[in-house]
């Protein structure tokens, strides 16, 4: 396999990957042209090795959590930690889902980073479009003032979002870990951006030439060209928002954790056995290792859009 | 389909229909200045209400005028003056080798490989591994007694480190849970930019006789300028915050404090500590906003360096 497409891809987010206007799904391999991609030389030896020395420093922690989550708690705290995974990953996981309250944890982090990211998409979307396509006053202003929220450091405002949270009795409840974060900033930026380039005047031109309502045009020709960028979001949002630890952590409590709020009861040792806080720690990162799985092409290749996060 | 309409009513349909195009824009922009307002902006302007009071948490309504004093206090208190030095020390120790690193991998990542995206993917692994995760394997690989890292120095002949104690030790191994995390998701945004350079200037190079190594400095690092300015600025604020990384590292129940001397307590975790454990609102209050400024400062510095950078 020779060097992907990704970033290229990437840098041409105007290859809208659903059927455009005409019903002709574009292939991915259309363009041969690769700028700059074009005569790199081949890697030696010797950056294979290194290579190869990254992927095992990335890819050991990783490892290592999977060993001692499948060992004894005596296992891990001999002088030479085990290197070789053991037969007691199930039943740890298991232990680790009731003692620790991980199942509950996995469940509301799904549920938070699931809502934040659908809203954040949907939102941001519905803004980007009319940012990049429609005619309006204040439009460059109103802009300007997105950008600018972006570089708000969170910590500015959680005390009064405390106190927002506990006067609508929100404190100790999921709500008050979503409501906070259903619009972003960088998604609105981002999806200005995308939209600029993927959806073509002429389509929302001919769609009002054909009598087509703003929302009609919204629904049926935005969003379809809209996808693969939301999804985009979609993904970071989620990733994001489930390694959210700050605000989660202020608002929430330890009967009702996130999986980062669960983590922190685990750190604390609230769980004595070693190999069971492992394998919390391995479930806590599952999911995301599953979209990573599932996505992970998607993500690798378009993580440049996504770059300008907060 | 077509319905039989009155002039008048077309008329009125036009017209609604103008109106309509010119109202959407404004509603469809509306939910994120509304959201952003509620949780966003007014807590924003508050938080520097309350900075200038006397008020705890559990009874936010209850302010009492202190002007400046809140900042006074912390800008007094050798307790703010170790965060800060903290956070900017764990801050230069994650983000400098990061960057450099990522630039490095980013070079690898340039050739002609065979399997380019599985190497792309393993490189990305620790940005998808959960942050709660990795700084629970980080707390584990530094413990003293049973510790992965001590193991390995032990095999090495070298002796056990209290990564947890001291002071640089312990600032090492919170920057490592950073570096891991970060440095391959840096490396793909540099290995896009530097796709981005136009091949002829490399080519105008090889052409004036320069090496592989002058190639690197003198037109990829110039021509991926903007995405290093990004990163650091990037890294700069994620330093300023960070927060889960020293406070499972930490571990026990007296986390926040940031070690038995507060040894590696970073700003967000006294921003916590003065909040929630001690409940002092207005401090808290007081002290995000001068992390606001830590970060304007730091930003201004960098901006005033890249511009002298430049010009040389």
């Amino acid at each position: 396999m020779t060097a992907p497409t990704e970033t290229t891809l990437s840098r041409r987010p105007s290859r809208v990957r659903g059927p455009d206007a005409r019903g002709v799904r574009p292939r991915r391999s259309a363009s041969p042209f690769r700028p700059g991609a074009g005569r790199q030389a081949h890697g030696g030896p010797v950056a294979y090795l290194l290579l190869g020395l990254m992927a095992v420093i990335s890819l050991f922690p990783l490892y290592w959590t999977i060993v001692a989550a499948s060992t004894s708690s005596q296992a891990v705290n001999r002088a030479a930690p085990p290197l070789l995974p053991g037969g007691r990953l199930i039943s740890n996981l298991g232990a680790a889902w009731r003692d620790a309250d991980l199942g509950k944890a996995v469940l509301n982090s799904f549920v938070v980073s699931g809502s934040v990211a659908a809203s954040t998409a949907l939102f941001a979307t519905l803004a980007g479009y009319a940012f990049a396509k429609l005619r309006f006053r204040l439009r460059t202003a109103l802009l300007l003032v997105v950008i600018a929220t972006a570089a708000v450091p969170p910590q500015l405002s959680v005390i009064p979002l405390f106190q927002i949270m506990t006067s609508l009795g929100w404190y100790g409840r999921l709500p008050a870990v979503i409501a906070p974060t259903l619009v972003s900033a960088v998604g609105v930026f981002f999806m200005r951006q995308y939209l600029a380039e993927a959806l073509p005047d002429e389509l929302i031109e001919a769609a009002r030439v054909d009598g087509a309502g703003s929302h009609r045009i919204f629904w049926h020709v935005v969003l379809p060209a809209a996808r693969p960028g939301m999804l985009v979001l979609f993904l970071i949002t989620f990733v994001q928002s489930w390694n959210d630890f700050f605000w989660p952590f202020v608002v929430l409590t330890s009967e009702n954790p996130t999986v980062q709020v669960a983590m922190v009861k685990l750190a604390q040792g609230y769980v004595p056995d070693q190999s069971v806080i492992m394998a919390g720690a391995l479930l806590g990162t599952l999911p995301l290792l599953l979209l990573f799985l599932v996505f992970g092409r998607r993500i690798v290749g378009n993580l440049t859009l996504g770059a300008l996060k907060g | 389909m077509a319905s039989p309409l009155a002039p008048t009513s077309s008329a009125r349909r036009g017209r609604r229909y103008r109106w309509g195009l010119k109202i959407t824009p404004y509603t469809y922009v509306a939910p994120f200045f509304v959201l952003f307002g509620a949780f966003g902006l007014y807590p924003l302007a508050y938080t520097a209400w309350l900075s200038l009071h006397d008020v705890q948490l559990v009874e936010l309504n209850a302010l009492s005028w202190t002007g400046l004093g809140n900042y006074d206090d912390l800008l007094t208190s050798p307790r703010f003056w170790k965060a800060t030095l903290n956070t900017i020390s764990i801050g230069v120790i994650s983000a400098v080798p990061q960057l450099l690193m990522a630039l490095g991998l980013a070079h690898l990542l340039n050739y002609r490989l065979r399997g380019a995206l599985m190497w792309r993917v393993a490189s990305l692994v620790p940005y998808a591994t959960s942050a709660g995760a990795a700084a629970l394997f980080f707390q584990f690989a530094f413990s003293r007694d049973f510790g992965l890292v001590n193991w390995a120095l032990h095999s090495l002949g070298l002796g056990p480190v209290d990564w947890e104690g001291g002071t640089l030790s312990s600032q090492l191994a919170v920057s490592a849970i950073v570096i891991w995390r970060w440095t391959g998701y840096n490396a793909l945004l540099f290995l896009a930019a530097i796709q981005a350079i136009p091949q002829e200037r490399y080519e105008a190079a090889a052409l004036d006789g320069a090496s592989r190594r002058q190639q690197l400095l003198y037109v990829t690092i110039p021509g991926i300028r903007p995405t290093i300015v990004f990163t650091i600025v990037i890294s700069t604020i994620g330093s300023i915050q960070l927060f889960g990384e020293p406070l499972i590292f930490g571990g026990g129940s007296q986390a926040v404090q940031g070690g038995a001397d507060g040894q590696y307590q970073t700003l967000g975790l006294l921003l916590y500590q003065t909040g929630w454990a001690n409940g002092n609102a207005g401090r808290a209050s007081a002290l995000a906003w001068l992390m606001f400024l830590l970060i304007i400062l730091i930003a201004l510095t960098q901006a005033v360096v890249a511009r002298r950078a430049r010009r040389r």
